[in-house]
């Protein structure tokens, strides 16, 4: 006797969002990425199949930043002084976009200034043909002041930029509308509150499509379990077709794994942790996978090898 | 059709016999309307009871428990899709596999070393849970049943903890078995093929069978079988080679089980995470994540054992409680009066980050846990749970003003914004603004507090 399946039937679906503009639409880039679109929990493809995979997007800095671990340092090399080189380097790495995340700070030591961030951001432009993601420095000041000229300097290229945040969200949403790019939204790992953002970005009328959600999570043993819960209920939320969370989910594991110490160091540990190395790649790559398997659209991670298995885990996983 | 706690208590005795583990029969009937417990645990309830209660009685996931010398890997009786609605309850056991072939002093060397890993983690010590043994290298030769009985002895005196053993030949298995004593191993697998035999076999050892089919349809036809045979402690194979495959098979069988009540297909998974560039430890994520029982890895390795066990405990935890510390006053490398005072929230997460940090900096430290509901810094700061009263509140009640002399208090990066609030409730502190992440702590101390 054939077993009947249990299927779920949602009303909603995830909205679809297309990062990167062709020549032929105003922007400059050879491809464009599209993420979203799906109408059941990640990778049910028996019940409806998946429009767009998962995507990945390597972290990349203005200038080399001297807070990340020895080990990243190592494997990107000399590209880490120029963001064009890095570009390109993670474009090889296999990246199917760019996160640009400017630092507070010049070499110099003093705030990052307008000019130098634009400079960057084309540079990055110029260097790759992939979509690009433009993070400000994450101080609200610093990132109106950055992400404007940004936004104006690449109109029609269909950056995304963020991080808009509750208490400072305007000024990026304002200039993404007028310059025809979309908006990251980040809210701390709450449903309602990134239900909450997505309503305000709305209301000042900016349309669905040009919309990320950023949940934001932890990294595995620090917190992942909340992410990974609120990922998955909103997920649900907007299957169940509430408007407000239907938007595509982007997550940092790079940024929260590489911030532990078991990955960031490889000194004064403990035994029972292993290879460095390799431990600091499997805490990378296990904390996307989680991620990944509760609804995340786009993970942007740091390392070339655990973008290597991410990719071959998404490769797997959207396999019927 | 399901009953209710109440349903259920109008059947059982009503003696409050205790008999069950429980300390009241309505406490019990709860139990098994949550299907957390089995009705056999009552003697005394009568047979028409027991008749009306067994549909309703049984977990839609059988429990099933692999055991050896003290140890047990439990799996099955989980309740819901998604941690969120309640939460996992059995962790998945997570095994390293040998291969006779190896040889005996490979295996002994192999398995004492994982045997005896141990990592902390919040103040918990994981370890794997146990050992799997492949027959390999031979047919039904006399052979191979020979040299698996003798690697299933070199693996069981270098661990005491429990036990799959791995084959399609039941007779080698079966040699296998012979050469333990007083468990409950798990026999992998029984096929179209060989169930007849590995059923008996696992009947006689008193072992778990896992069944392999390579559809739903065969497979619960085939623990249909081995449950008419007498045998109902099953784990169930899905054959994916692929990620997404397994992963949607998992979820059909958990939904079957769960949504369906479909009893063929009542029984925990077991997955083997294979593959070299780490496909392996990607799979034994996802098995983790997504309702597997068992998990077999093809290596020992400290740096993939970790994270896995880690994510293992992340995915369990019950997000109706936060693994929370005691709020107090924490002494760190026996501070003196002029040691600085950092304050933190009881997250018990947070506080191991910030108390391993400054255990391992070798600096005395006066660590101020305050309770924020066992959230961390930044959740409980947006909470309301931790702000400048909270803090203000903590110190003073915890009298640290009595065990110190400079009274300084460091709060951490991420609250900076609470120090003027702070100020005013603390006026006599001096309020610093420490680092956001634990892992920058020990700079911060040296340079900035001296």
């Amino acid at each position: 006797m054939p077993i009947e399946i249990p299927k779920d039937k949602w009303p909603g679906k995830i909205r679809t969002v297309t990062l990167g503009a062709l020549a032929a639409d105003g922007g400059t880039r050879a491809k464009t990425v599209t993420v979203g679109g799906e109408g059941t929990l990640p990778f049910m493809h028996f019940e409806t199949p998946t429009p767009n995979r998962p995507v990945i997007a390597i972290e990349i800095k203005d200038h080399k930043p001297d807070d990340w671990s020895p080990l990243l340092a190592e494997v990107w090399g000399e590209a880490m002084n120029d963001p064009a080189a890095w570009a390109k380097a993670a474009e090889a790495a296999g990246a199917d976009l760019i996160v640009l995340a400017l630092s507070v700070n010049g070499l110099d030591g003093k705030p990052t200034t307008p000019e130098a961030a634009v400079a960057a951001v084309k540079a990055v432009l110029g260097a790759t043909s992939l979509p690009l993601i433009v993070f400000g420095p994450g101080q609200a000041e610093l990132d109106n002041e950055l992400l404007v000229p940004i936004s104006e300097a690449t109109k029609g290229e269909r950056l995304a930029l963020g991080i808009c945040e509750d208490k400072n969200y305007r000024t990026i949403v304002a200039t993404a509308m007028a310059n025809g790019h979309l908006v990251t939204a980040r809210t701390p790992m709450d449903v309602n509150l990134s239900k909450q953002l997505n309503i305000l970005i709305s209301d000042m009328g900016m349309p669905g499509d040009r919309i990320i959600m950023d949940p934001t999570t932890g990294a595995l043993g620090y917190g992942i379990e909340y992410g990974y819960s609120v990922m998955e209920r909103l997920r649900m939320a907007a299957l169940q077709g509430d408007a407000m969370t239907q938007s595509p989910m982007i997550v940092t594991p790079g940024f929260e794994a590489w911030k532990t110490k078991e990955a960031k160091v490889g000194q004064g540990v403990p035994e029972s942790w292993g290879d460095w190395k390799e431990r600091a790649i499997n805490w990378e790559t296990l904390t996307t996978i989680a991620l990944l398997e509760s609804g995340a659209a786009i993970v942007v991670l740091r390392h070339p090898e655990s973008v290597k298995r991410a990719k071959m885990a998404i490769e797997e996983l959207m396999t019927v | 059709m399901a009953l209710s706690g109440i349903q259920i208590y109008k059947l059982l005795p009503q003696t409050n016999c205790k008999e069950c583990g429980f300390p009241t029969c309505l406490a019990f009937a709860m139990k098994l309307a949550a299907k957390q417990a089995e009705l056999s645990a009552c003697p005394y309830v009568s047979e028409a009871s027991k008749k009306q209660l067994a549909e309703s009685s049984q977990p839609p996931i059988r429990l099933i428990s692999v055991k050896a010398g003290g140890y047990e890997v439990k799996a099955g009786n989980e309740t819901v899709m998604f941690r969120h609605e309640k939460t996992f309850f059995n962790r998945p056991g997570l095994f390293i596999k040998v291969r006779a072939s190896e040889g005996e002093e490979v295996i002994k060397t192999k398995v004492s070393t994982a045997d005896a890993f141990k990592v902390n983690y919040v103040g918990i010590d994981l370890t794997v849970d146990g050992f799997a043994v492949e027959v390999d290298g031979g047919d039904a030769s006399t052979g191979s049943a020979q040299a698996f009985a003798a690697a299933v002895k070199a693996v069981r005196s270098a661990t005491k903890r429990p036990l799959i053993l791995v084959g399609k030949d039941p007779a080698a298995l079966s040699a296998g078995l012979g050469a333990l004593s007083g468990e409950n191993a798990l026999l992998y697998a029984a096929d179209s093929a060989n169930w007849e035999a590995m059923t008996d076999l696992a009947k006689q050892y008193n072992a778990s069978l896992a069944v392999s089919a390579d559809s739903l349809d065969a497979l619960a036809e085939l623990t249909e079988k081995v449950k008419g045979k007498g045998l109902e402690d099953i784990v169930l194979d899905l054959k994916a080679a692929k990620l997404g495959p397994h992963l949607a098979l998992s979820t059909q069988l958990r939904r079957l089980a769960l949504k369906s009540n479909f009893r063929p297909l009542g029984y925990p998974i077991i997955t083997f995470a294979e593959g070299g560039d780490g496909r392996d430890s990607v799979v034994a994520a996802q098995a983790i994540a997504k309702y597997s029982g068992f998990v077999v890895l093809d290596r020992f390795a400290p740096e993939l054992i970790y994270p896995l066990l880690v994510l293992r405990q992340n995915i369990y935890t019950d997000p109706q409680k936060p693994i929370q510390v005691q709020p107090a006053i924490y002494e760190i490398n026996s501070p003196k009066p002029e040691s600085p005072v950092l304050v933190t929230t009881n997250f018990s997460i947070t506080y191991f980050s910030v108390a391993n940090e400054v255990e391992g900096s070798g600096l005395p430290a006066w660590l101020v846990v305050c309770d924020a509901e066992g959230m961390s810094v930044l959740t409980a700061w947006a909470a309301g749970k931790f702000d400048a009263e909270r803090i203000a509140k903590t110190i003073k009640g915890f009298n640290v003003a009595d065990k110190v002399s400079k009274k300084r208090v460091v709060i951490p990066g991420h609250v900076a914004v609470l120090s003027g609030e702070l100020e005013a409730e603390l006026p006599d502190w001096e309020i610093r603004v420490g680092p956001r992440e634990a892992v920058d702590l020990p700079a911060f101390m040296k340079q900035a507090l001296n």
